[in-house]
């Protein structure tokens, strides 16, 4: 994630050459001059965004005065592949329109390096949460077509014995590799992972239970202080949960259900105090590890219609940004949050100022339904720029085309395999 | 719902409450909804001040005539109301329900049934107040034209909305009111945020009334007062804030909507997919509803006890769920009713026992995760008070090549206390939304508007799973609905109307 302070006196500027990337409001145009976004096959989401921080008069309920953050621009991408090879490639073939859009920020050179600046601009992710892990953008595009193709091709009548589900399904077998032969159809092998990824992510499997295990001795013995000082501030912190101004939350809703899917970008302060900062860091990391190691295949808890979500702790652990892609409107997304992960959520952003009132870190908090739907809305801004590599597409309908495709390759099936197959299409 | 069958309400605030939101006031076979803007401010407050609005007290005998009272947020600025005062009602009431073009994204009031297309309720033609009269259907029209005296000197007249004759069947020829949430009006359900891990009928005052806890135990914000604005204490004060006045307290929100069904094009698509075979095109027809024309639920009567249902499962139309059929092979997932009401809890079904609970909700129980795309019932329901309009054709006459005559369809009303998580969610998440419970792409097969997707890919299309084979794919579906008006209103308690009636 690239961050930015915006150059005095440039932000309207600045605005004006977002809002002309886009198609519809807030709806990137995958072919826009600037950063023509679908031509990077890679790019699953990306977004840009002024973070502009309506809740900083919220620091008041702490009795403190705001810091005096400046403006900044967020420029951020979910894709195949490490991030740094995305901005290298995007440096490469769309420097003029980065440049352009990036001579708003203040210490931007624009005579000087572009990647170099965009690394060095390159804040860590806290936590990354990905629906599915290995999905690639070529993958979700291919088998999306051949889903298209197979729905329209099975025959729909009823099977007069169990073994015709085999029949159709050689059929459609045959059927596809007659179109891929006829390049009608493409569906590329999986690259394999590398080696240093998966080594990576074994090494991460262990080192954090192994280092949980060490300090546990010293959690132990620290954890009724813990809980003195946790159950205190939960008692005492502030709620700054006000109805939302009706205009700001207009030009939320402007940008919303335009697709499938939508994307939410939400800014808010870290409670003042180290005590929040820790357990925030903490849950995080945690979060990041369950996202990596268990979360990877679908689902994060029981929601399973949140493509890409990140946490970004920014300005030295003050703020934090949160964004995702989610599948439905707003009002089903905070529903989700709601019922399904309110627990979730409470551990992580009831370290922030104004959270609605938690127990024990994960109860209550965002089952307060009200408050919690008028704190988040306050604390949302809007994306002025967002991309989606494949409109239509929810994280559904893409594991369902995976397993399709799965089913396709399958060498042998079962009568009953076969027909639960089909019942896919 | 029939006045009769409801229990004592106790000491609840019945005389304060208008009769709708207990009562159907199916006796009244008849009703005409006029909707009205203000021309004179005093002597509209003037009649609204007496306005003789029948309460929701159980009158012995049942009372020959019913009258409400509901306003949108113009209506009550029109009126005179203060602005900060009307700010304070919720947001999609104040935006209103044709205001923004995301909003008729949502609930899919887009191409024919776009609110630039709509009779009223769009733009200039937004009412004001809506009058609702039920009476027998000899006496209607003489009230009507009573009511429509007092009105002329305060009212302009924008529309004035007919019904059909009560008779339990919907324009297209089902059964319709079988399922209606239970009020819990004898408050037996605590007040507290619980998850529920069984389908529950029985819902919170709160979801349906303001001033009262809903499902989670909290209340929907509305205008709570300082007791300064209210000197002469004519209004109740808040149950959890009691030293403010609520002028939100034994009122509700009123979603109307005029749906036009076209029960030709209705039928005669059924017709031409069952290639005339009559039992089939009643087949089919079924599997879009979920229920069959008597009523019957597809999914059958798997007789469970569910709470705020009658005593006797055998003879409630209402008493299943989906959890037999979770595949969709008696009831189609994306059958009408399915979608309104998808009759699940909190959780997916599983062993009962904490461990078992903490496994699903954290999504490792990968049976229960399959069956878990739908939002818990219990925070999305709508109590249903709409009438039907226009003649109703029989099949022979909607399957004749002579033109339907006068317009029919539903004049669409639900009483919801939180907009957004009741209406607006059912309309968008459950009815126009494409991707229903994992669905690949089709909206309800009634309501849907059949407009492609973002890629391109059609929705006019509707599933039938099927043991046997793939899916059955009924395609090219016309929409059989259109909107032609809508609006969203407040149908206060009554000492509120009259609060709101007074000049300030």
């Amino acid at each position: 994630m690239v961050v930015a302070a915006i150059a005095k006196g440039r932000e309207a500027d600045l605005r004006a050459v977002l809002d002309s990337m886009n198609s519809a409001p807030g709806m990137a145009d995958p072919r826009n001059a600037l950063l023509p976004f679908g031509e990077f096959d890679r790019l699953h989401f990306a977004r840009l965004v002024v973070l502009e921080d309506a809740t900083l008069v919220d620091y008041a309920a702490h009795g403190m005065q705001a810091p005096n953050f400046p403006k900044q621009l967020v420029f951020m991408g979910d894709c195949d592949g490490p991030s740094q090879e995305l901005l290298a490639n995007l440096s490469r073939r769309a420097d003029a329109g980065l440049r352009r859009i990036f001579a708003h920020c203040e210490d931007f050179d624009a005579g000087g390096d572009l990647l170099a600046w965009m690394l060095s601009h390159d804040v860590p992710v806290a936590a990354n949460y990905v629906n599915w892990v290995g999905r690639t953008v070529m993958q979700v595009r291919q088998e999306s077509i051949l889903q298209r193709a197979l729905c329209a091709q099975v025959p729909r009548d009823r099977f007069a014995s169990p073994a015709d589900a085999q029949r159709v399904r050689r059929d459609l077998i045959a059927f596809v590799d007659a179109e891929l032969r006829a390049g009608r159809l493409v569906l590329t092998k999986p690259e394999p992972t590398s080696l240093d990824w998966q080594m990576a992510k074994l090494l991460n499997a262990i080192a954090l239970p192994l280092a949980g295990l060490l300090i546990s001795p010293i959690l132990l013995v620290m954890l009724p202080f813990i809980i003195v000082l946790l159950r205190t501030r939960e008692k005492n912190d502030p709620e700054v949960c006000p109805r939302p101004d009706p205009q700001a939350l207009q030009a939320l809703r402007r940008l919303e259900d335009r697709d499938v899917s939508n994307q939410f970008s939400a800014l808010g302060s870290v409670k003042p105090g180290l005590f929040r900062r820790w357990v925030g860091t903490v849950v995080l990391v945690l979060i990041n590890y369950a996202s990596r190691q268990i979360f990877n295949r679908g689902h994060l808890g029981r929601v399973r219609t949140i493509h890409f979500a990140r946490w970004v702790f920014i300005d030295n652990k003050a703020r934090i940004v949160f964004t995702s892609n989610y599948d439905g409107s707003h009002e089903a997304y905070m529903d989700d949050f709601i019922n399904k992960v309110a627990w979730g959520l409470n551990l992580v952003f009831s370290n922030g100022i104004g959270w609605p009132r938690t127990d024990w870190l994960i109860k209550r908090g965002a089952r307060h339904e009200q408050r919690f739907k008028y704190y988040q809305r306050r604390h949302q801004i809007p994306s002025q720029v967002w991309y989606k590599a494949y409109p239509g597409l929810t994280a559904l309908d893409m594991e369902r085309n995976q397993r399709i495709r799965e089913g396709l390759e399958q060498a042998t099936m079962t009568d009953a395999q076969a027909l639960s197959w089909l019942r896919l299409l | 719902m029939n006045m009769r069958t409801e229990g004592d309400a106790g000491s609840l605030e019945l005389d304060d409450m208008q009769g709708l939101l207990r009562f159907g006031f199916k006796h009244l076979t008849k009703a005409s909804f006029l909707l009205l803007r203000i021309k004179d401010r005093d002597a509209a407050r003037a009649w609204l001040a007496a306005a003789p609005v029948t309460s929701a007290v159980t009158a012995n005998p049942l009372p020959p005539t019913a009258l409400q009272v509901a306003l949108t947020s113009e209506g009550l600025l029109a009126l005179g109301v203060a602005q900060d005062i009307v700010d304070s009602f919720s947001n999609e009431y104040v935006a209103g329900m044709s205001s923004d073009p995301g909003r008729s994204r949502r609930l899919g009031d887009v191409a024919a049934s776009d609110p630039g297309q709509w009779d009223w309720g769009a733009k200039h033609c937004v009412p004001h107040v809506l009058i609702m009269l039920y009476a027998t259907s000899g006496t209607l029209d003489g009230y009507l034209r009573l009511v429509q005296a007092q009105c002329s000197a305060g009212f302009e007249e924008l529309a004035c909305l007919g019904t059909a004759e009560i008779d339990d069947f919907e324009p297209f020829g089902f059964k319709d009111g079988i399922s209606q949430p239970k009020l819990d009006w004898d408050r037996e359900r605590r007040i507290c945020d619980e998850e529920q891990y069984a389908y529950t009928n029985l819902a919170c005052l709160g979801e349906f009334l303001l001033g009262y806890p809903n499902e989670y135990g909290g209340y929907t914000d509305r205008p709570l007062l300082d007791p300064r604005h209210d000197a002469a204490a004519a209004l109740p004060r808040a149950e959890d804030v009691p030293k403010q006045a609520d002028l939100g307290r034994n009122g509700s929100y009123l979603v109307m909507r005029q749906l036009r069904q076209d029960i030709q094009g209705f039928w005669r698509y059924i017709d031409q997919q069952a290639g005339g075979e009559a039992a089939l095109r009643e087949s089919l027809a079924a599997a879009m509803v979920g229920r069959t024309l008597s009523g019957e639920p597809l999914v059958g009567r798997t007789n469970e006890i569910i709470a705020g249902n009658s005593e006797k499962p055998d003879i409630d139309a209402n008493a299943f769920t989906y959890q037999s059929d979770l595949q969709g092979l008696r009831c189609p997932l994306g059958a009408h009713i399915r979608r309104s009401n998808p009759r699940n809890a909190d959780l997916p079904p599983g062993n009962p026992g904490m461990f078992s609970r903490l496994i699903r909700t954290l999504g490792f129980d990968a049976e229960a995760l399959e069956n878990d795309h739908v939002a818990s019932t219990r925070f999305h329901r709508l109590l249903r008070r709409g009438r039907k309009y226009g003649a109703t054709a029989s099949l022979p006459q909607a399957l004749a090549d002579t033109p339907q005559g006068d317009e029919s369809g539903l004049h669409f009303v639900c009483l919801v206390a939180n907009i957004a998580r009741q209406f607006e969610f059912v309309q968008s998440a459950w009815i126009a939304g494409t991707k229903f419970d994992g669905l690949a792409g089709e909206g309800d097969p009634l309501l849907g508007q059949r407009q492609p997707g973002p890629d391109g890919t059609r929705t006019d299309v509707f599933s039938i799973p099927q043991s046997d084979g793939p899916d059955k794919r009924l395609t090219a579906l016309p929409s059989f609905v259109t909107v032609r008006g809508g609006a969203y209103f407040l149908l206060p308690g009554i000492r509120a109307l009259r609060y709101l009636a007074m000049s300030h």
